[in-house]
């Protein structure tokens, strides 16, 4: 673990790291809770392994801010920064997946603009590493996206629903981020292109409707959460919590 | 992460909906209808044992070795994937990220022994969804180390230690058992055990060497562990009825109070290290034995959980069927995708949504 954050380093690149970094912790735990209880039990082994994965991204993104364990268990929720998207509930399968396939194809664009970019320096090794993690990712809700979209009835009408659900916290991923060296407008059409692809392979179309609400553009990454991120820390964090100074 | 042979000794001719299915493998199928005893695959087979030889998926063998085998290693798939529910319940509480991270990976490992397993009960003619079914409809059980609850943190170290370390003290001898998809499968699975243990160990020894809370919270879960651990190793021999065929099979390699002794006196050096101790008064060396001599076992309460008594025998199957149940339009989804994609003409994704 690192030493505290320094006021000298703490600097643009660090708030990028604690936003990028907050979004893997949370969606990791947000996956771990699948564990035991997935639809097959190859998905079982696939959520933890890309729970573990963005935990492992999260854990090296926030060692660059300061003491990984104190930010992620001793922060209050108006602290952190991740979008909203990560921490909405797993929902169903189809929930779980489009909100999967919808964050892995940012992430997967994001980190490769950042390990390309030089000016984002600090974060571009590990973004290199990331990259090729989000790939799988990426993959594996695509092809969930193809069969759950060009499945059954109800499996098509899962995926809508899903996808139709989460899309009004879409907005929010291409909002600038303090010290991120990004062309947001170019992510931004990629990820229509891409997401989209996916959804008319999978006989499924983009969502209408406004994902750029005073609630959920930009709110995350201000501190502003939903009413369920709560909760998650609160369980999250309770034993930490208990045992001030405690060494685990 | 759990073992694969308690129970045996309470269960004769029980396990009368695990049969043997030969049907599936050809070559199989043809020598089981020829052979009868002293003659030629039986002969070969009873060679290949004596020889300490591996059995593999297409020889000829018994009907009741077949389905020793099924009964076992499907029991043993899934003590995996039930063993996953008292571990998870502390992931989304894990006290620091790289705990987390352990834990997370452990959890993922025994699913992926889950895989494993039923694929080689799958190579004796009985595939997966047919095991879970029997799973879910209660006609094959899993290890009853499960149906105790995980309470504190500190369980977590302790299933790791004391249940992870009585997994391998099970199923190290099952590397070499006789059929050859199980003893190979086994190998990979006792790797990963063995970190398992040594993660369970190191957590219990942070937590004993910590603040007094995390002592005591360290003492409670060994307290509450200790006991249903010995318990893993089975019946006492002469109360375990399968074991005397499966020793002769060479699917089993040592008797149940031989494991149980070997697991004790490990543990015991391993408690005094840990500054924890164990809750029985009639732990102590023998010297003429160059053993340790420990309390009675209460078989009355194995029985009990075996019967599905157990604090969380309800629990813990209520929720693997009812997350079969929940995830059966994916899987019915991916199925119809398939059939689609193997009809073909059509060309991917263009059918009308």
């Amino acid at each position: 673990m690192s030493a505290a954050p320094d006021p000298a380093t703490a600097d643009l690149a660090t708030a990028g790291a604690l936003a990028l970094g907050d979004d893997a912790l949370v969606l990791s735990h947000r996956l771990a809770e699948w564990t035991g209880h997935a639809p097959v039990l190859e998905e079982d082994v696939a959520l933890a392994n890309i729970a573990l994965d963005l935990l492992g991204q999260a854990r090296t993104l926030l060692s660059l801010v300061g003491d990984e364990d104190e930010l992620a268990f001793l922060r209050e929720e108006r602290a952190f920064r991740n979008v909203q998207l990560v921490e909405q509930p797993n929902g169903d399968f189809a929930h779980t997946i489009a909100r999967q396939l919808y964050f892995s194809v940012y992430q997967e664009l994001l980190y490769g603009q950042l390990a390309a970019g030089g000016e984002a320096a600090p974060l571009a090794p590990l973004a290199a590493k990331a990259v090729k993690e989000v790939a799988y990712h990426r993959d594996h809700a695509e092809q969930w996206t193809l069969r759950l979209g060009d499945g059954t009835e109800t499996s098509h009408a899962r995926m809508r629903a899903g996808l139709d659900g989460l899309w009004r916290y879409t907005g929010e991923l291409f909002r600038p981020v303090e010290g991120l060296a990004v062309d947001w407008a170019a992510l931004e059409a990629a990820w229509l292109e891409t997401v989209g692809g996916v959804l008319e392979r999978a006989t499924l179309t983009l969502p209408e409707g406004p994902r750029a609400t005073g609630w959920s553009a930009g709110a995350g990454r201000a501190g502003v959460h939903t009413e369920p991120f709560g909760r998650m820390l609160a369980e999250m964090q309770h034993l930490h919590r208990s045992h001030p100074g405690a060494s685990w | 992460m759990p073992e694969t042979i308690i129970e045996r000794g309470s269960r004769s001719g029980a396990e009368s909906g695990s049969g043997p299915r030969t049907g599936t493998g050809a070559p199989a199928a043809a020598a089981q209808a020829a052979a009868t005893p002293g003659t030629a695959p039986e002969t070969a087979f009873e060679a290949k044992i004596a020889a300490d030889e591996r059995i593999e998926p297409r020889d000829w063998m018994p009907d009741a070795y077949r389905a020793t085998l099924v009964r076992q290693i499907a029991q043993h798939a899934h003590s995996e994937i039930i063993g996953m529910q008292p571990e998870a319940n502390w992931l989304t509480r894990a006290p620091s990220l790289r705990r987390k991270a352990i834990l997370l990976a452990k959890v993922q490992d025994e699913a992926g022994h889950g895989l494993y397993l039923y694929s080689a009960a799958e190579t004796l003619g009985t595939g997966r969804d047919e095991l879970l079914d029997k799973l879910h409809a209660g006609r094959q059980k899993y290890s009853s180390i499960f149906n105790y609850p995980t309470l504190t943190w500190a369980d977590v170290g302790a299933i790791g230690w004391l249940v992870d370390g009585a997994a391998i003290i099970n199923q190290v001898p099952l590397c070499r058992c006789s059929y050859g998809p199980y003893a190979r499968a086994m190998v990979r699975i006792c790797k990963e055990e063995s970190f398992h243990q040594r993660q369970g160990y190191e957590l219990l020894h942070t937590l004993a060497h910590g603040t007094p809370e995390q002592h005591a919270m360290a003492q409670d879960a060994i307290d509450r562990w200790w006991w249903p651990s010995l318990m893993m190793f089975g019946p006492p021999d002469d109360e375990s009825a399968h074991s005397a065929q499966s020793m002769a099979w060479k699917i089993k390699r040592h008797s149940n109070d031989e494991l149980r002794q070997r697991f004790v006196d490990i543990c015991v050096p391993q408690a005094e290290i840990l500054g924890l101790t164990l809750p029985d008064p009639d732990l102590k060396w023998n010297e003429d034995r160059g053993q340790h001599d420990f309390g009675a076992i209460d078989w009355s309460e194995f029985k009990e959980v075996l019967r599905g008594n157990g604090p969380c025998n309800e629990q813990r199957i209520g929720r693997r069927r009812q997350a079969h149940e929940d995830g059966a339009w994916v899987r019915d989804a991916a199925a119809a995708y398939a059939a689609k994609r193997a009809l073909g003409a059509a060309g991917p994704g263009e059918a009308a949504a």
